[in-house]
C-alpha cells in the first residue's frame, strides 16, 4: 500500500553551516527527537526536520555555532481567514482523528493588559525613596486577617492570627507536578524557594519523599485525583491548595499518560506504575460553595487548623462572584490563574479559547471583595503569565497579595518555550522523566538561576516601590492610583479600576 | 474506652475532644457533625447516632464503627484503617481511597468507590451489603469494590452507569447483572472460583462484623468487572 500524503510539512528548517560544522555530532547526541544524524559515506550531518520542535538545544550546544533553526518559510497561499496554522490543524485532525494537544500558555495575540498599564512615579510634591539606602519591606503574609484589632485589658494587641504563609517577596512558584516536570526541576524549585524564603507548589502529583525537608517552603496541592494525598503530605506543607481549576484548561481535568508514570512518579503519586493518572474535571464531591466548604474544613480538621487553605481557580466569566463564594467558604487564600497560564498538556482549543485575562479577573475580584467587605477574609494570589517584576508591581497595585510564576521559572531553568512538553522528550531536562534527559538539568545550577532571577526581581520591585514613594509592599496593594492605562477603552479602564494616562 | 457526648457540639469542638484523649472513644448523640476523626491514626471510635459528611476523611489507621447511618464522603482519600457502617451510607463513600476497608451493611448512594486507587501494599476494599446507586466505581483506578445485594427489595444491585472511566482494580457484583449496562472499556464476566477466592477473606471479615454466613453469601452468582486497559485515553490526542 502506498502511504497517503499527510499534507504536513516540517514546521522548522535546520540551517547548518557546512563550513563551520566539525562533525562532532553533539547535536545528534543532544536531540531526543532524533533530528540529527551523521552519514559516514558522505561525511555529512543530515537532518530529519519533521522531528524538530525548535527547542534550541542543538543550537546552544553546537561548539562552532554552525546551527540555526528557522521557521519553515514555505507558505500556503495567504488567506486572512484560513491562516496557515488553522489549515495545518485541520490536516492533523483529518490525519489522526485526535484532539489537538498543546503545551505551555496561550500563544495567540490576545491583549496583554500588563503591557497597557503604566506605573506612576514621585516628582516634586512627594519624595521618592532610595532603596539602596533605606529599608524597604517586600515581605507579605498570606492568610485570613482579622476584621478588627482586638486588645486585652492592658491594651496589648491580641496577636492570635489565623495561620499565615510568610513570603520574603510576593512571588511564589506555582503548581507543577512531579510527573509533568522532572525530579531535578522539582529539586531546583524546592531549594530555590527555601533560599529565597518563598514557597513552591507540588502540583497535584504528590510530594517526593526527598523533598519533605523543604516543607515550610512547600504548598501541597489536593486535586480531584487526590494523588499522593495523605496525612503526612497534608502536614508537610506551609499551606494546602485545593485545585479547582487551571488557567490553561479551565473546566477540564488533567491526564498524565501511563508512559510518564515510572517507578518514582508512581511512588510519589501513590498509584501503580504505568497506569494513567486521571484527574477528572470536577471534584465529584463539590457541586456548590457549601461542598467546597466541606473540603476546606475536612483539610483543616485533618491538620488541626494549622495550615492556611488555598483554593485555586481559573479566571473565567463571573470570576468575581465565584471568588466571593470562595471567600465565604472558609478558604484563607484564593489563587486565580489567568488564561495565559502554562500547562504540561492541554487541548489546544481549550487553551486558546477558554478563560479570561488575569489582569481583568484580578481587578474584578479585588473590587468585589472590597465592596462586600470581605477582602480581609482572604489573600489573593494571581498567576497566568506574570513575566517580570513590573508585572508583579502592577498585579499588587491591582489588588493582589502575591503572584504565582511558573513559565518564568521554567525559562530560568533553561526552557526555550518550544511548547512540546506533552511529548515527554524535553531536551532541557525539565518536562521529562527520561533519566538521560533529566540529568541535563543540574539542580544546583537550577537553584542558583532561580535565586538569581528572583533576587533581580526583588531589586526591581524595591526600585519601583521607591520611585512611587512606597517603602512597604503592603502599602501598594490595591493602590490603583499608581496605575494608568494606555490605549484602553472606557470599559477596560472601568473593570481595571484605573484612569487613562494623562488623567 | 472514653464516652463523649456529642450533643450540641460543633464539629471543631467535637474533634478537639476526640483528639485530646489517647484511648478509644465512644461517641453518643452524634447528630450530623462533619469530619469526625479526619486523619485519625491510632484509635477506635464507636459512633452512636448519625455522623455528618466526610467521616474519617484521610483516615490513617483508625477503626470506626457507626451504629446507624452515615452520610456523604465517608473515608474520603482514606489511607488505611477500617470503617464499618451498620446502616446505609450516603454518596461518594471511599472517594479516592488508597487503602483500608469500608464495610457497609445497607445501601450506598451515588458514586461509591469513585476514583479508588491501589498502591504497593495498599489495597482498598469497599463492601456494600445492600445495593449501590449510580456511577458505582467511576474512574476506579485500583482496589476492590464488592456489592452483595443482601437487602430485600426489587432494586437492581447497582443503578445506572457503573464503572464509567474505570481503568484499574476489580468490581464484584453478587448478581448475574442481566440488564445492567457497562461501558465499552470494561469486561464483565461471571466470576470463577479463583475470582471468588480473591474476595473470600474480605467477605468473611464483612460477615464477621455484621453477623452473616460467608459461605452462604459466596455461594451465589457473582459478576466480576475489570477494565480492558490502564491507558484508556491513549489514542485520543494528536500533538499540535
Amino acid at each position: 500500500m502506498i502511504m497517503p500524503i499527510n499534507y504536513i510539512l516540517p514546521e522548522f528548517e535546520v540551517e547548518r553551516s557546512d563550513y563551520r560544522c566539525i562533525r562532532c555530532r553533539v547535536c545528534e547526541r543532544q536531540c531526543a527527537n532524533g533530528v540529527h544524524r551523521y552519514d559516514a559515506d558522505g561525511d555529512i550531518m543530515l537532518s530529519d526536520e519533521f522531528q524538530c520542535v525548535d527547542c534550541q538545544r542543538c543550537v546552544c550546544l553546537c561548539p562552532t555555532h554552525a546551527l540555526k533553526i528557522r521557521k519553515n518559510e514555505n507558505e500556503l497561499r495567504e488567506n486572512a481567514n484560513w491562516k496557515q496554522n488553522t489549515i495545518l490543524e485541520i490536516y492533523k485532525q483529518a490525519n489522526t482523528g485526535g484532539v489537538l494537544l498543546s503545551s505551555m500558555g496561550n500563544p495567540e495575540p490576545f491583549p496583554v493588559y500588563w503591557d497597557k498599564i503604566l506605573i506612576n512615579a514621585s516628582q516634586v510634591t512627594n519624595p521618592s525613596i532610595d532603596p539602596l539606602r533605606e529599608p524597604m519591606e517586600t515581605r507579605v503574609f498570606l492568610g485570613k486577617k482579622p476584621h478588627d484589632i482586638e486588645r486585652d485589658v492592658n491594651g496589648n494587641i491580641n496577636t492570635e492570627l489565623p495561620p499565615q504563609v510568610e513570603l520574603q517577596i510576593p512571588v511564589m512558584f506555582s503548581a507543577m507536578s512531579y510527573g509533568s516536570i522532572s525530579y531535578n526541576a522539582h529539586q531546583s524549585l524546592a531549594t530555590a524557594a527555601e533560599a529565597l524564603g518563598i514557597c513552591y507548589n507540588t502540583g497535584e502529583g504528590g510530594l517526593h519523599e526527598d523533598f519533605y525537608q523543604y516543607g515550610k517552603n512547600t504548598i501541597v496541592q489536593v486535586a480531584s485525583g487526590r494523588f499522593g494525598v495523605y496525612k503526612d503530605y497534608l502536614e508537610a506543607g506551609a499551606a494546602i491548595e485545593i485545585k479547582m481549576g487551571q488557567g490553561a484548561k479551565p473546566g477540564i481535568g488533567g491526564h498524565l499518560p501511563g508512559t510518564k508514570v515510572g517507578a518514582d512518579v508512581s511512588k510519589t503519586r501513590m498509584i501503580p506504575e504505568g497506569s494513567d493518572a486521571i484527574s477528572p474535571a470536577p471534584h465529584h464531591d463539590i457541586y456548590s460553595i457549601e461542598d467546597l466548604r466541606q473540603l476546606v474544613f475536612s483539610l483543616k480538621e485533618a491538620t488541626d487548623y494549622k495550615k492556611p487553605v488555598i483554593v485555586k481557580v481559573a479566571a473565567v466569566h463571573n470570576i468575581a462572584a465565584i471568588a466571593s463564594g470562595i471567600a465565604r467558604s472558609g478558604a484563607d487564600i484564593i489563587a486565580i490563574d489567568g488564561f495565559r497560564g502554562g500547562t504540561g498538556a492541554a487541548p489546544t482549543r481549550i487553551r486558546d479559547n477558554v478563560g479570561i485575562p488575569i489582569e481583568l479577573a484580578l481587578a474584578a475580584v479585588d473590587k468585589r471583595l472590597r465592596d462586600e467587605g470581605i477582602r480581609q477574609n482572604v489573600s489573593l494570589v494571581v498567576g497566568g503569565s506574570v513575566r517580570s517584576a513590573s508585572d508583579v508591581i502592577k498585579a499588587i497595585a491591582l489588588g493582589a497579595d502575591a503572584c504565582y510564576i511558573a513559565t518564568s521559572a521554567l525559562l530560568a531553568l533553561g526552557c526555550h518555550l518550544c511548547r512540546t512538553c506533552q511529548s515527554g522528550k524535553c531536551n532541557w531536562g525539565i518536562a521529562t522523566q527520561d533519566p538521560e534527559l533529566v540529568k541535563r538539568l543540574n539542580p544546583e545550577t537550577g537553584k542558583e538561576r532561580l535565586v538569581n532571577l528572583l533576587t533581580a526581581w526583588k531589586h526591581e520591585i524595591k526600585e519601583m516601590m521607591g520611585l512611587m514613594g512606597i517603602n512597604s509592599i503592603e502599602a501598594l496593594r490595591g493602590n490603583r492610583l499608581m496605575l494608568r492605562g494606555v490605549g484602553l477603552n472606557e470599559k477596560e479602564l472601568e473593570i481595571l479600576g484605573i484612569s487613562h494616562a494623562g488623567e | 474506652m472514653v464516652s463523649l457526648d456529642a450533643k450540641a457540639l460543633n464539629h471543631q469542638s467535637l474533634n478537639q475532644q476526640i483528639k485530646s484523649v489517647d484511648e478509644n472513644v465512644k461517641l453518643i448523640n452524634v447528630l450530623g457533625q462533619r469530619f469526625i476523626a479526619a486523619g485519625a491514626a491510632d484509635k477506635s471510635l464507636d459512633i452512636y447516632g448519625t455522623p455528618g459528611n466526610a467521616l474519617g476523611a484521610y483516615l490513617n489507621g483508625a477503626v470506626i464503627n457507626v451504629y446507624g447511618n452515615a452520610q456523604d464522603a465517608v473515608g474520603d482519600t482514606m489511607n488505611s484503617g477500617q470503617i464499618n457502617v451498620f446502616g446505609n451510607i450516603g454518596d461518594a463513600p471511599g472517594y479516592a481511597m488508597r487503602g483500608g476497608r469500608i464495610y457497609v451493611k445497607g445501601d450506598a448512594g451515588y458514586r461509591a468507590g469513585i476514583h479508588m486507587k491501589a498502591y504497593k501494599e495498599h489495597l482498598p476494599v469497599l463492601i456494600i451489603g445492600g445495593k449501590a446507586g449510580s456511577f458505582l466505581g467511576e474512574y476506579q483506578a485500583g482496589g476492590i469494590i464488592i456489592v452483595l445485594g443482601l437487602t430485600d427489595d426489587d432494586k437492581d444491585i447497582v443503578a445506572n452507569f457503573p464503572c464509567t472511566g474505570m481503568h484499574g482494580g476489580k468490581m464484584f457484583l453478587r448478581s448475574k447483572c442481566e440488564g445492567i449496562h457497562f461501558p465499552h472499556q470494561v469486561t464483565a464476566a461471571s466470576a470463577d472460583a479463583e475470582d471468588i477466592d480473591l474476595i473470600r477473606g474480605y467477605v468473611s471479615e464483612f460477615c464477621e462484623v455484621f453477623g452473616y454466613d460467608a459461605d452462604e453469601i459466596l455461594n451465589a452468582d457473582f459478576t466480576v468487572i475489570t477494565p480492558d486497559s490502564r491507558n484508556p485515553y491513549k489514542q485520543m490526542y494528536v500533538a499540535n
